[in-house]
């Protein structure tokens, strides 16, 4: 059993008796990574130098008996599109291949006060674009249970990298299911928390009002932990949310007792692949046999979702993404002869063809003439999906059904045709709309041997309860144990 | 055809917070460059705004001053548009959930008082400078400004004539400046102003065409680039013709204003509301409060000084013009100097002197309570008003007190008869031709006299006494 396979207490435990160090933890990362790196490709960039260091000085900390985080010594990776001081951040864009960011993000300033370790950046789709981690300006990265698959996205070196057990826990970032969708497809839990509950700060922006940072974890447990790390308001992040935050930790245990889950309809019929429905009613029979209530529900403008994000998002990003224009950092193009050249050109060579084509489809909707019928009706139409979900939490706990429609599907068998692609968020698209909670967890493999998620939504603020639903499952269930071979 | 002139204004404001609206960065005017600065307001990668309250109270100071209802719920918006002094690419800024709206602004014309209307006033963040290079092959950016938070005020287009726009501005700037929240300054900015004009036959309901007439540095020449217009649009329309609407400059060197850009190149800004910030709730507790912190406006003022104190309406409006100087008013009557000795020394030899030096009131010496105990020493003889246009101007330089000016330069009056007399026996020996005139019924050539006089006394001789003195020795000569 590898150091990442154990419970975060026994480690902590251990690094208590002497028996292993943080720099031993450390070490256990980097070799992992040149072991299996060829291979899954997660990383952008790595951050050794200080990745040691740090692990000494924890060490020393540790030698004097002093307190410790609630993430000591644990080997960390970070979406490259939070930001890190003085660690390259390049949003997997080409554009920012070169950003050599000032500051730090808050999440980070608290995970350095939990005292994990920073071991490197990891790949995404540009920008957090996509849902297969193709669109990354630099590499592609591979799915660690079969490698001619994709591991999702857009934080699929986030999920990947968990999966091949290159790190102890990863952070990733949910626009649309940027971390739900990677999970499930790589078969390791990803926590997608309510909007407002972790800072943005420093997260660089695709959709400031989806765009939201949780954790990806082997299990349910060290989700909770990750995110007793991270949730706090923040001052520098207007959209934080000034709210007393619980124990999520002690909130995993307890029975399920009588607990009442309804299951969309509208996300257990059409398009959703049989083996992924099949799979998904096993789970809510073991939920049932401990005792939940489990009923059909309905979100009735669940087929409006997809279509009022591709609006709403792609606003945002053409706002959040014009900043890009060679002025002030980044890489600017040098063949420029004047102004709006060295802006064409600089975002013509810098940015990729899907980032290009969600700029465009933003700039149009939110164009003059056009606002009222595009972004206008698509924020009446978000305020209907939201009214949804309150109805059914009038009357259940959670919501449960698949995180995808499907497994992860082959490198390169969607890149052409990106509606196909954009209707694999239908399950994880209306929780970032209504800013909601919702959990991935492992439920099973498809006969292709790839992983199957189970979603788990809650009402907002209430990720206790969905992360105690899911670590009821997962204790009842042993597939967040299997690994892929590498 | 006769046409009537239509005129509205936006009026751009830097409010005087110690820090910028979204972050905490200096708004200190003439930093070197690029020194107040931070990953915020460079727009990095990630960064997120938090606005400064300061900067919504002062709003809101400013259009409950202005008369205008407040937002209970106020919207931000992004404004986009490329351009290398605006780091985001878009400026933060209001589109119709503004904080204020609906104001008003009294202004007197030709003696009769004219209201007019305040469209609406926002709250949004200022952009940084271009400078370019003297090569012409480059162009560098300051980006010390970007995010100094900026009012912007809308008027209605009430205004008839580029005399009432300048009564207007300077009216506005009266009313802001009582409120302190603002320095006001055009030439470093903090005060700018754009004008559009149209011009339309008399009767006729519907608006002309208008141009926009943008960032003139005075009001002086806001209503002269106003004039031109008035002039230049009637000849177009005398002939014929149809007025372009565009974006103009005033050329102060050739007199005239000239086309910047015309409407196809204007821009489609994709306003949206901005995600990153929350609505700003404006609790009707909070609008009384900041209501609270408002001191008398000019108009009151002016209508005190004129009740209270029998003032003329033109000294009354003159001196509550600028703050500065109706506080100092205040403060000098209240040492007990009579009020309309305190104007006259205030209208002229103050308001000439900082005009004259380029100076405001922060700079100079001279308290109130100095300028009380002058006037009294007027009133007691001390001194003669001639004398004490030279005390007035130590004071004002040095803030002595001016009972030690009068002491230390031997200023104070001579009214001692004796001393005079003898100083009239030799003036009228040394000018028997004078003297003759005199006696030969010219009553004038006393005046030559009476100065030769305080020439010799070097001008401290009390007027009246060297008057009288002189009349009994000539009449008994």
């Amino acid at each position: 059993m590898s150091l990442f396979d154990k419970k975060l207490a026994d480690l902590h435990t251990e690094l208590d008796k002497g028996e292993i160090t943080v720099s031993d933890l450390v070490n256990a990362s980097f070799k992992r990574i040149s072991q299996t790196e060829g291979k899954v490709k997660a990383f952008i960039s790595f951050d050794e130098e200080n990745a040691r260091n740090r692990a000494k000085e924890l060490d020393e900390q540790q030698s004097r008996g002093e307190e410790k985080g609630l993430l000591f010594g644990l080997p960390a990776g970070i979406k490259d599109n939070i930001v890190t001081r003085n660690v390259t951040t390049t949003c997997a864009s080409k554009l920012l291949a070169n950003y050599n960011p000032i500051y730090n993000a808050s999440v980070m300033d608290r995970l350095h006060a939990a005292q994990s370790v920073m071991i490197g950046k990891l790949n995404m789709d540009e920008f957090a674009m996509g849902g297969s981690t193709e669109n990354s300006g630099f590499h592609n990265t591979y799915n660690p249970w079969n490698l001619d698959y994709v591991p999702g996205g857009s934080s699929g070196g986030s999920a990947a990298a968990v999966a091949a057990r290159q790190v102890y826990f990863t952070l990733g970032s949910d626009t649309g299911g940027s971390i739900r969708q990677p999970a499930a497809y790589c078969g390791v839990v990803g926590l997608k928390p309510t909007y407002g509950l972790v800072s943005r700060f420093g997260l660089v922006a695709f959709a400031s009002s989806l765009d939201q940072i949780g954790p990806i974890t082997k299990n349910v447990e060290d989700a909770a932990y990750v995110l007793q790390a991270i949730a706090a308001h923040d001052p520098f992040d207007s959209t934080s949310a000034e709210v007393d935050i619980p124990d999520y930790i002690s909130a995993l245990d307890g029975d399920i007792k009588g607990m009442r889950i309804g299951v969309p309809k509208e996300l257990m019929g059409e398009g959703i692949d049989p083996e992924v429905k099949e799979k998904i009613n096993a789970a809510l029979k073991v939920l049932e046999g401990l005792g939940a209530v489990v009923e059909e529900v309905t979100l009735p403008h669940t087929e409006y979702a997809v279509p009022t994000y591709y609006i709403l998002a792609p606003s945002e990003a053409s706002s959040n993404l014009a900043r890009y224009d060679g002025v002030r950092y980044g890489v600017r193009a040098d063949n420029a002869e004047n102004l709006i050249e060295m802006y064409r050109e600089t975002r013509s060579q810098g940015l990729g063809a899907e980032v290009k084509r969600r700029i465009m489809l933003g700039t149009y909707a939110l164009s003059s003439g056009y606002y009222d019928a595009y972004y206008k009706k698509a924020q009446q139409v978000r305020t209907l999906i939201k009214h949804d979900f309150d109805e059914v939490f009038k009357k259940y706990d959670v919501i449960i059904g698949p995180t995808a429609p499907t497994t992860a599907f082959k490198i390169g068998e969607k890149v052409n045709d990106p509606l196909t692609m954009y209707l694999e968020d239908i399950c994880t698209i209306p929780v970032n709309l209504a800013g909601i909670p919702a959990i991935s967890v492992p439920c099973g493999f498809a006969s292709n041997g790839l992983p199957i998620g189970l979603q788990i939504i809650g009402k907002a603020f209430d990720e206790s309860t969905i992360l105690r639903v899911a670590h009821a499952y997962e204790q009842n269930t042993d597939y967040h144990k299997a690994r892929p071979e590498l | 055809m006769e046409f009537e002139t239509v005129i509205g204004l936006e009026i751009h404001v830097e409010l005087s917070t110690k820090s910028k609206i979204f972050c905490g960065c200096s708004t200190e005017f003439g930093a070197p460059p690029n020194t107040h600065t931070c990953p915020i307001c460079l727009g990095h990668p990630g960064v997120l705004p938090v606005l400064n309250k300061r900067a919504v109270e002062y709003a809101m100071k400013a259009a409950l001053a202005l008369n205008c209802e407040i937002a209970e719920e106020s919207v931000f918006d992004r404004k986009n548009y490329f351009y290398p002094d605006l780091p985001k690419a878009y400026q933060i800024s209001q589109l119709d959930k503004a904080i204020g709206k609906n104001g008003r602004v009294d202004i007197e014309v030709n003696g009769e008082t004219k209201h007019i209307g305040i469209t609406r006033i926002q709250l949004e963040e200022d952009a940084g400078k271009l400078m370019h290079a003297a090569s012409g092959y480059a162009s560098l950016v300051d980006y010390n400004r970007v995010g100094t938070p900026l009012l912007e005020i809308v008027s209605e287009p009430d205004l008839r004539s580029p005399e009432e726009a300048r009564i207007f501005l300077e009216k506005l700037k009266a009313i802001l400046q009582y409120c302190e929240i603002s320095d006001l300054k055009m030439e470093e900015g903090s005060l700018r102003c754009d004008a559009n004009i149209s011009l339309r036959p008399v009767g006729q309901k519907e608006y002309g065409i208008r141009a926009e007439l943008k960032n003139v540095n005075s009001f002086r020449n806001v209503q002269r680039g106003l004039e031109y217009e008035e002039v230049r649009q009637a000849d177009i329309l005398r002939d014929g013709g149809e007025v372009v609407q565009e974006t103009r400059r005033w050329d102060e060197a050739k007199g005239r204003t000239v086309s910047m850009r015309g409407k196809e190149e204007a821009h489609d800004y994709r306003y949206f509301p901005d995600p990153d910030l929350i609505k700003l709730k404006i609790s009707r507790e909070w609008v009384e409060e900041i209501r609270a912190t408002i001191p008398e406006l000019p108009d009151a003022r002016r209508q005190r000084y004129m009740s209270e104190f029998g003032l003329p309406e033109y000294d009354a409006g003159v001196i509550t013009m600028s703050k500065d100087i109706s506080d100092f008013f205040d403060a000098a009557v209240q040492t007990g100097a009579d009020a309309k000795s305190v104007a006259n020394w205030l209208m002229g030899d103050l308001i000439g002197y900082l005009n004259a030096n380029e100076k405001e009131m922060k700079d100079i010496q001279m308290t109130p309570e100095s300028l009380g105990q002058m006037i009294k020493l007027i009133e007691k003889g001390t001194i003669s008003n001639s004398i004490a246009k030279k005390v007035f101007k130590e004071m004002v330089e040095s803030g002595k007190d001016p009972e030690k000016i009068v002491e230390e330069k031997g200023l104070v009056q001579i009214s001692d008869e004796g001393a005079i007399k003898q100083m009239v026996d030799e003036v009228i020996a040394k000018n028997p031709q004078a003297v003759e005139d005199f006696k030969a019924g010219k009553e004038k050539a006393i005046g030559a006299l009476v100065g030769q006089v305080m020439k010799a006394s070097k001008g401290k001789a009390n007027p009246g006494v060297v008057n009288q003195l002189l009349r009994d020795a000539l009449n008994k000569l």
